[in-house]
């Protein structure tokens, strides 16, 4: 008897194609999209590199042998020049403003400023004593690349400027041993010149080490974060809105789902023969839709101000239009899923695969920062990395509203795209 | 100028896949009157109703709603609709589903409120307009189901089998509420496969097998039609009926089903003493025996061989 209940379990098994895509399928999706992103001992891997804006200030030999250290790791993608929004100039060299701008707009993670006077000090270990100063501008929403870079210098340092380390060496021996004769000292200069001949070793693997800014290191690194300096707890607005956006598609997803119940119950039927056509019974659909995906950004964002922090002063506009765009890409998402299920069922099994694929791969469960470069692209195709982006511009980078026209527009035309869509797939409910 | 029809249907054709649904059904609704569209399980009683509210197109024939096509906004305003489901929402409350029907079928401001008071009265749910249409008994979801059809008063309603699955009681109560829409004017077109509703409703009846209209008329027409003056003889016998009187009674045109033999009867004194006879001289004593004038049931299976339930 109780292997007839298994069998009987198991043959409704087969015949629920949802239940089994539950079972196996979203399992091995989500398996393959971790796999993909953490696949490598780290999420940064040598296909995921730091994006670092330097500026050489200093411009000494040293400076230059530095930089071009920093070139040679394997875990960097170094940037000396920007590109000028008119693409017909040529890319003018960073300076130490345009290097924090370019990292408030979020275009990298990082800075590193080499400033005067940093090939004049020779390096040296110890906390003691003059160090050579950098200084690395960040922004606190990726809080892993300023740590490795700020270590990634430190190697760096002692690669490509041993001449500078022994000449550290050789001034304390100067120092404590009573005074170097002129012939002695004549051959240590003849040392290092042979010394400063010698190429830096280029690094294999990325970068491993967690110091962070620190004088006892070689060189003393002095860490700013560019922006939320102010704020209680930077990642507010980014788990805002990930989280936010994910739920919206699950709601929306749901409540998308009262088409199906209303054409499984013959009120379909009943409604399209008055006066109500598909296009408009659609459109209402969707304006309640986007009106309960707004509101629910709403409270979850007061909520994050009250209980969190977050900062709603200020960012009011930003966020009400995000809001909009947001709601609208989210709401017609969920009509598409309704038109394109037959049951309630398999609207519960494709909303589940394609939401919670689009959360992980747009950025709501983990920054996209974190994932490898093409996958940071696929997630370009989620509402969720479009909707995040802009939610950040608003309260992170605090970017006017106008920086938002590419996610508004890329999230309206989702939008569009997908009503129209869904419209077409709802031709299987007019008469037939 | 007379006024078109409340229905007008012409060789209608509707096919899903290989099989005919409607197969040129020819029938016209006239002012006033309920027409009862009957037909067993499967016999296109559904799919017709379907063309008619516009939710099915046929593939050729005419159909017509005083004179508009189905989709014509005239036509949407002027026929009302209730179809076999309950086709409400369960959540919401009787008043609410009243307005929703209600503003769908452009219905605004105070005429809406006015007609959600006359139907919630007309199908005696005023008490329970404010509770959840999902802890409505069966019958009172019927009813609602009715009003939701016509909140914006059609001169015209397809009534689809409204009685499936209904207690008497709130049978009756249904019927109540049909004659209240026939005094008021209201033609119906009425599907059913209870031959007693369609005697009992409708002025005319179309029976309706294989997606062909194959007889219409008053229920008088169609039994003189069919049947001419004959009668029906029903024994119950009191005894299991024995080979050799099974055999005898078959040959006399009898059909027997267990203890009960039917007779369509001619002549029926003498056929009545034949069957009594031979009763007699198989030793097999009888329960009961009526002699009624044919019905619809007789004239259902004459027509199509077979009996309307099956």
């Amino acid at each position: 008897m109780i292997l007839t209940v298994a069998r009987n379990r198991l043959m409704n098994l087969r015949h629920d194609r949802s239940a089994f895509v539950l079972s196996f399928v979203v399992p091995i999706v989500f398996f393959s999209i971790f796999a993909a992103i953490f696949g490598s001992a780290s999420g940064r891997s040598t296909t995921n590199k730091i994006a670092v804006a330097v500026v050489d200030e200093d411009q000494t030999d040293s400076s230059r042998r530095f930089l071009e250290a920093l070139r040679s790791e394997a875990g960097l993608k170094v940037a000396t020049e920007v590109e000028s929004t008119n693409k017909t100039e040529k890319p003018a060299p960073l300076t130490a403003a345009t290097a924090e701008a370019a990292v408030r707009a979020g275009k990298f993670p990082v800075a590193l400023v080499i400033p005067k006077g940093f090939g004049s000090v020779p390096i040296r270990f110890g906390p003691g004593g003059e160090h050579p100063r950098l200084i690395l501008l960040s922004d606190p929403s990726d809080p892993i690349a300023p740590q490795v870079l700020a270590g990634l210098v430190q190697k760096v340092a002692m690669t490509s400027m041993p001449e500078s380390m022994a000449r550290g060496g050789m001034d304390e021996i100067d120092r404590w041993s009573g005074g170097l004769t002129p012939q002695q000292r004549a051959r240590m200069e003849e040392v290092l010149a042979q010394i400063r001949q010698q190429r830096p070793i280029p690094s294999t693997g990325g970068p491993r080490t967690s110091e962070t800014d620190s004088n006892a290191g070689l060189v003393s690194v002095e860490q700013r974060a560019v922006l939320g300096q102010k704020r209680k707890n930077p990642m507010i607005a980014f788990y805002a809105a990930g989280i936010g956006v994910m739920f919206l598609l699950f709601s929306a997803a749901g409540a998308g789902g009262a088409l199906i119940e209303e054409a499984e119950s013959g009120t379909l039927d009943r409604i399209l023969s008055t006066r109500v056509s598909m296009t408009k019974l659609l459109a209402g659909k969707l304006l309640y839709l986007a009106w309960l995906a707004a509101t629910q950004l709403l409270v979850m964002f007061v909520w994050g101000s009250m209980v969190f922090g977050l900062e709603m002063r200020g960012h009011w506009g930003g966020f009400l239009i995000m809001t909009v765009a947001t709601a609208l890409a989210a709401s017609t998402f969920g009509l598409l899923l309704a038109a394109v299920s037959r049951s309630r069922m398999q609207l519960v099994a494709l909303s589940n695969l394609s939401i919670l694929a689009m959360s992980a791969l747009g950025g709501s469960m983990f920054p996209r920062f974190l994932m490898p470069e093409f996958m940071q692209k696929i997630g370009l195709l989620t509402i969720n990395a479009w909707a995040i982006d802009g939610f950040q511009k608003v309260f992170w980078r605090e970017e006017p509203t106008s920086h938002l026209v590419p996610q508004v527009a890329v999230l309206i035309g989702i939008a569009i795209v997908l009503f129209a869509a869904a419209r077409r797939l709802a031709r299987k409910w007019e008469a037939t | 100028m007379t006024e078109a029809f409340p229905l007008e249907v012409r060789d209608v054709v509707k096919s899903f896949g290989s099989r005919r649904a409607l197969d040129g059904v020819t029938l016209e609704v006239r002012p006033g009157e309920i027409l009862g569209l009957l037909g067993p399980n499967g016999a296109g009683k559904t799919t017709l109703v379907r063309t008619v509210v516009g939710r099915a197109q046929p593939e050729s024939g005419i159909l017509r709603v005083y004179g508009q096509a189905p989709t014509d906004s005239a036509a949407i305003d002027s026929r009302g609709w209730v179809p076999q489901e309950i086709a409400l929402y369960a959540l919401l409350t009787p008043r609410e589903n009243l307005w929703t029907f209600g503003r769908y079928q452009g219905l605004r401001a105070a005429a809406l409120d006015e007609a959600i008071d006359r139907s919630l009265d007309w199908c005696g749910l005023a008490d329970r307009a404010k509770d959840r249409t999902a802890t409505l008994s069966g019958g009172m979801k019927r009813r609602l189901n009715m009003a939701a059809g016509t909140i914006h008063g059609p001169r015209f309603l397809l009534l689809d089998e409204p009685t499936v699955g209904v207690d008497p009681q709130s049978r009756e109560r249904i019927y109540t509420m049909i004659g209240e829409l026939k005094q008021r004017g209201v033609s119906l077109l009425y599907t059913t496969h209870y031959m007693e509703e369609a005697e009992r409703l409708c002025d005319r009846i179309a029976i309706i097998d294989h997606g062909q209209i194959i007889a219409s008329g008053t229920r008088e027409e169609l039994v003189r039609s069919t049947l001419g003056n004959r009668q029906t003889v029903t024994i119950d016998a009191d005894a299991p009926i024995g080979p050799a009187l099974h055999e005898k009674l078959t040959r006399m045109g009898a059909t027997v089903e267990g203890t009960v033999v039917r007779v369509l009867a001619d002549d029926p004194p003498r056929q009545i003493r034949e069957l009594l006879e031979a009763f007699h001289a198989e030793n097999t004593p009888i329960k009961d025996l009526t002699l009624k004038r044919a019905s619809l049931e007789e004239v259902f299976l004459i027509l199509t061989g077979r009996e309307l339930r099956e």
